[in-house]
C-alpha cells in the first residue's frame, strides 16, 4: 500500500495527465481486489488448518457431561481435566519413556551419522556412488519390511523385548534419512576449507569438529529436530516391542489405550491428545527456521 | 596398485583406506546387521513354516500362494492402497501447490499464516488420528454438527466403509505443510524475468502458471508425486489408529482387534505384515508381504533416482 501514497504524490503535469491518473487508480483498485481476493482466500485455508486444534482445546476443557453433547463452546472452563489426565497411572512413565527414547534416539543418531556423512561428502573413494545409492534405498524402505527377523533377533535371542532398547540401539549406527541430508548440507560447503585446516596440520578428526563442525549447525539442528519428532511419534517400533510391558510405552502408544479406558469422555482423551501435541508444537516454535530450512532441504537441492 | 607404486605412497593409500572405513564403520555395522541380515532373513522364512514356537520347516511356496490366493485381507488392502495413491496423492499435491502460491502472494502476515499452515503436519499422528476421529464421529463429532446446521447430508466417516478413505484422505491434506514448504522454496526460484516477458505478451494468470509455473517446478511436483506414492505404500499408523478408536476395540482390552475397521476399509499393506506375524503367528506369510512392500518400495524408489540423479551428484 506504500507504493498508492507514493503514487498520489508525484506532481501532475502536462496534458493526458487526466488519463493517466484513471489508468493509475484502475490499476489501485486491481491491486486492493488482488489484495483482498488474496487474503480471504488464506483465511479460509487458516480456518481449515487451525479450527481443528481449536475444536479438540475446545472439548479438552468441557466437562464429562457436555462433552457428550454436541457442543461446540464449552459452559466452564475445567482446567482440571489436563491434570486428571496428568495423574492417570502411567502417564508420567510414557512421557519418560518418550523422553528417553527421542532424546537418546536423537543423540545417538547424530553422532553416529555424522562421520559417515562427512565421508561420503569429502572422501574419494571406490564405492562412494554405490553406497550413497544403498543409502537412499534404505531411506524409502518402511519398518514392516524386516521387522519379523529383527522382532526374532531381539526378543527370542537377547530377550529385550517389553523394552524400548531393541528401538534405540540400532540408532547408534547411522540413520539413512540423517546421512543423506547432512552429506548433502556437507556438499554445500567449499573444499578449501578442510584444505586449509589440513595445511595447519589437523587431522580429519579434528577437521570435522573443529572446522566443520561450528559450519554445519543450523542442518545439524534440522536433522536432530527430525529425528527427535521421528521418535516421538514412533508408534509401530513401541507397539512391535514395548506392548507386552505398559511400563515401557511411550506416549504415542498409550494415548491409543487412553481412549479405551476412557471411552466416553471425549474430553478426557482430547486433554490427553493436546498434552502429546504441546511438547512437538513448542519444540517447533523454537527451532522452527531450522526446521523449515530442513524440509526445504529434503526437496529442493540435491 | 602396481608393484612400481613408490612405497610411502603405498603407506599412505593404507591409511587412507583404514581412515575411510573407521569413518563409515557406523553404516556398514548398521547395514548389515540392521538390514542386509533381516533382509535375507526375511527372503528364507518367507519359504518356512514358523509359528515362533516350531523349528521352522520347509514348506516351499505354500506362503506365497496362501497370501494372494487364499489370504481374505491382501487384496483389499492392495485396492485401498491404488485408492488412496489416486486420490490422495493426487489431492495432497493438488492442495500443496495452491497452498504453497497462495503463501508466495500473501503480503500481510505471511509469517502468521505459513505457520498456520504448516502447524498440523507437525501433529504426532496418533494425537492428529484421534483428533480427527474425535472432530468426525457422526454422533458428537463438531464436523457433522456443522454440516447437519447447514442442511448437508452427515456421513459416517470413520465408521462407514464408504467413508473412511475419503476421512483419511482429509486428515492427509490437512497435514500438507511439508509439501507445502518443498513448493513454496521451488515457487520462489523460479525467475522472475519469465513472468514478466510473459505478461508483455499478455499472457493471463491460467497461461502464466501453464507455461511459465508449471514448467519450472515439474521436478518437485515429480518429487511430491513419488515420495508420496512411496508414503502411501507404507501408510500404517494412520488408517490403524483411525480403525482402533473408531471400532472401540483398544490395545489391552482383551479383544483382539481384526486390522481395517470398518469393514477392510482402511487395510493397507503394512497393517498386514503386523496381522500375520504378531497376531496370527504365522511368520513365513508375514514375510511374505514385507517383500511384496520391499518390491513395490525399491521399484518406486528406483524411478526416483532416475529421476533426480541429482541425488547422487558430487560437488566435483
Amino acid at each position: 500500500m506504500t507504493q498508492a501514497t507514493l503514487d498520489r504524490d508525484i506532481p501532475v503535469r502536462g496534458s493526458g495527465a487526466d488519463v493517466d491518473a484513471r489508468a493509475r487508480r484502475t490499476a489501485q483498485r486491481r491491486r486492493a481486489l488482488h489484495w483482498i481476493a488474496v487474503h480471504a482466500l488464506g483465511i479460509a485455508a487458516a480456518a481449515f488448518f487451525v479450527l481443528p486444534f481449536v475444536f479438540v482445546f475446545l472439548t479438552a476443557v468441557m466437562s464429562d457431561n457436555q462433552a457428550l453433547t454436541r457442543d461446540l463452546w464449552p459452559h466452564t472452563w475445567q482446567w482440571s481435566n489436563f491434570r486428571t489426565v496428568w495423574d492417570t497411572p502411567g502417564f508420567l512413565t510414557w512421557w519418560r519413556n518418550t523422553l528417553l527414547y527421542a532424546v537418546g534416539g536423537t543423540v545417538l543418531t547424530v553422532v553416529s551419522s555424522l562421520p559417515v556423512a562427512y565421508a561420503l561428502a569429502k572422501f574419494r573413494f571406490r564405492g562412494r556412488n554405490v553406497i550413497m545409492m544403498l543409502v537412499i534405498s534404505t531411506m524409502m524402505l518402511p519398518p514392516q519390511v524386516i521387522i519379523i527377523p529383527m522382532y526374532l533377533f531381539w526378543a527370542k535371542q537377547l530377550h529385550l523385548d517389553g523394552s524400548l532398547w531393541p528401538l534405540i540401539i540400532p540408532m547408534a549406527f547411522g540413520d539413512a534419512f540423517t546421512i543423506f541430508l547432512l552429506r548433502q548440507f556437507l556438499l554445500t560447503i567449499p573444499r578449501e576449507y578442510t584444505e586449509a585446516a589440513k595445511v595447519d596440520g589437523c587431522g580429519e578428526v579434528r577437521t570435522l569438529l573443529t572446522v566443520i563442525l561450528p559450519m554445519i549447525r543450523p542442518a545439524i539442528a534440522a536433522v536432530a529436530l527430525f529425528q527427535f519428532f521421528y521418535c516421538w511419534n514412533d508408534y509401530f517400533g513401541p507397539q512391535i516391542y514395548a506392548s507386552s510391558n505398559p511400563a515401557a510405552w511411550t506416549l504415542s502408544y498409550g494415548l491409543e489405550s487412553f481412549k479405551g479406558a476412557h471411552h466416553t469422555n471425549w474430553n478426557l482423551t482430547m486433554a490427553a491428545t493436546v498434552l502429546v501435541m504441546a511438547p512437538v508444537i513448542m519444540v517447533f516454535f523454537f527451532a522452527q527456521k531450522a526446521f523449515i530450512e530442513g524440509v526445504t532441504l529434503t526437496g529442493v537441492k540435491g | 596398485m602396481s608393484a612400481s607404486v613408490h612405497p610411502l605412497l603405498r603407506a599412505k593409500r593404507r591409511k587412507e583406506a583404514l581412515r575411510n572405513l573407521a569413518f563409515l564403520s557406523p553404516w556398514i555395522i548398521g547395514f548389515c546387521v540392521f538390514f542386509a541380515y533381516p533382509l535375507i532373513s526375511t527372503v528364507y522364512f518367507s519359504f518356512m513354516h514358523y509359528t515362533g514356537f516350531n523349528n521352522p520347516t520347509w514348506t516351499g511356496g505354500k506362503n506365497w500362494s496362501y497370501v494372494f490366493t487364499e489370504y481374505p485381507l491382501f487384496w483389499p488392502a492392495l485396492r485401498n492402497t491404488l485408492w488412496l495413491v489416486v486420490v490422495m496423492v493426487t489431492l495432497r499435491v493438488v492442495f500443496g501447490l495452491g497452498v504453497g502460491m497462495l503463501i508466495t502472494k500473501i503480503k500481510t502476515g505471511a509469517g502468521l499464516f505459513r505457520t498456520a499452515f504448516y502447524l498440523p503436519y507437525l501433529a504426532p499422528p496418533v494425537a492428529a488420528t484421534m483428533a480427527f476421529v474425535f472432530l468426525l464421529n457422526p454422533g458428537t463429532g463438531p464436523v457433522n454438527h456443522i454440516l447437519g446446521g447447514i442442511g448437508v447430508p452427515t456421513p459416517g466417516w470413520f465408521t462407514d466403509p464408504h467413508w473412511s478413505k475419503p476421512a483419511l484422505t482429509i486428515l492427509a491434506v490437512w497435514g500438507v505443510g511439508d509439501l507445502m514448504v518443498i513448493f513454496m522454496a521451488a515457487l520462489l526460484d523460479v525467475p522472475k524475468e519469465q513472468y514478466e516477458a510473459a505478461e508483455l505478451d499478455g499472457a493471463g494468470a491460467w497461461s502464466r502458471f501453464r507455461y511459465v509455473t508449471l514448467p519450472n517446478i515439474s521436478p518437485i511436483v515429480m518429487f511430491a508425486v513419488v515420495t508420496g506414492v512411496i508414503q502411501t505404500m507404507q501408510y500404517y499408523t494412520q488408517p490403524l489408529v483411525a480403525g482402533k478408536v473408531a471400532s472401540g476395540i483398544i490395545g489391552n482390552s482383551g479383544q483382539q482387534f481384526e486390522p481395517g475397521y470398518p469393514d477392510k476399509s482402511t487395510l493397507t499393506l503394512p497393517q498386514l505384515v503386523y496381522n500375520l506375524g504378531f497376531q496370527r503367528f504365522d511368520y513365513g506369510s508375514a514375510c511374505v508381504i514385507a517383500l511384496v512392500l520391499f518390491a513395490l518400495s525399491m521399484a518406486f524408489t528406483a524411478l526416483l533416482m532416475r529421476r533426480r540423479s541429482g541425488f547422487l551428484s558430487a560437488e566435483d
